[in-house]
């Protein structure tokens, strides 16, 4: 039997990633004024982008000075694991009508992981639910706060602004990190971009380090278990609630 | 275009490809390769925007405070440290080397 919502745990779980995941709006808040965005268009993303990795893509290319193409185009390409969350958790949660729609709006990496750890089937939907719409409240609430204080610091590098977005990229990139192979994978891309900085317009680079990677996903595919550490849903706080299943996300109940 | 108009579209692939998850048939992306590609391609793109940011200005290949940023956010992270502490360290460290005169 389900036990009431005070002793949920996947509640429990999706109330603490909210709040830990909510938080850090602040920092993309406040380096999207940093790239040049104004408030506006930093709300703009948070509300309906609504997926970290993307939305700092979005503002990464911008602030290197890229064009809104390419910006569009690397905030797509990010947000294309979220299809292949959004087909998992179709199958775990089954949503209809306009719950449809709202579950894909907050279908990203931190409400994936929390409904996938979590057994039960009720305990499933809650986690998804509290920690997607919680991280969509928070995350908004607290980017509106990182914009206006982006806007009241002036001078972005003075602040270290720029270091801080180079971190954040890294902050997101190394929970995925688990394997010789995303290891690889990373420096290789790594290195194509930096190659192809001196060659192409700012922002161009990035989409050539996706037609690397997604050449390495496709042509480096075998038959068989391996591929360990290249599962999209990572859990980013492997330190919260119980995610012993996690792990299977992949394999779909 | 104006930023405005590629925010929109930005928006608009986004949602569509979540929503996608949802509408298309489940056989079609448990499809290993396709999760696979998704995986590789989330690597890569994060990958992609780390050496960017750390070291392209324009097209211009620069060894600036930002380097320092990356090796403090990557001692951050190899302490275990939060997402936010990390960003945190990496602001202070780029700061704190052009306060020393780095560029």
């Amino acid at each position: 039997m389900p036990t009431d919502l005070r002793h949920s745990p996947g509640a429990r779980v999706g109330l603490s990633i909210a709040v830990a995941t909510g938080l850090y709006g602040i920092s993309f808040g406040a380096l999207s004024v940093a790239s040049g965005l104004d408030v506006w268009q930093t709300s703009v993303l948070s509300l309906l982008l609504f997926s970290g990795g993307s939305q700092f893509a979005f503002i990464g290319v911008i602030a290197g000075g890229g064009s809104g193409p390419a910006a569009a185009g690397a905030a797509a390409l990010l947000g294309i694991r979220n299809a292949v969350y959004g087909m998992q958790l179709n199958a775990l949660l089954h949503p209809r009508g306009w719950r449809r729609v709202a579950a894909a709006q907050v279908t990203i990496d931190e409400s994936l992981a929390t409904s996938t750890g979590q057994t039960d089937p009720v305990e499933q939907r809650r986690g998804f639910w509290v920690a997607g719409v919680g991280i969509f409240v928070l995350w908004n609430a607290f980017t509106l706060v990182g914009a206006f204080a982006g806007d009241a610091l002036g001078d972005p590098k003075r602040w270290g602004l720029d270091g801080a977005a180079v971190a954040a990229f890294l902050g997101l990139l190394w929970p995925r990190l688990r394997s010789r192979e995303a290891g690889t994978i990373a420096v290789v891309c790594a290195l194509a971009t930096v190659l192809a900085v001196p060659f192409v317009p700012p922002g161009v680079p990035i989409l050539v380090a996706a037609v690397v990677a997604g050449g390495i996903g496709w042509f480096g595919f075998r038959h068989g278990p391996d591929g360990k550490g290249l599962e999209p849903d990572v859990d980013p706080y492997p330190d919260l609630g119980d995610r012993s299943g996690a792990t299977n996300a992949g394999t779909l109940r | 275009m104006s930023v405005w108009f590629w925010i929109v579209v930005a928006c608009a692939a986004g949602f569509l490809t979540k929503l996608l998850g949802y509408l298309v048939p489940r056989k079609l992306l448990t499809n290993a390769r396709i999760a696979r590609v998704a995986g590789t391609l989330t690597i890569g793109l994060l990958a992609s925007l780390t050496a960017a940011n750390a070291l392209a200005t324009g097209q211009a290949l620069t060894v600036d405070a930002r380097l320092g940023a990356l090796v403090a956010a990557a001692t951050a992270l190899w302490l275990k440290a939060p997402f936010l502490v990390v960003v945190i360290a990496g602001a202070a460290a780029a700061a704190g080397l052009r306060l020393l005169g780095a560029a």
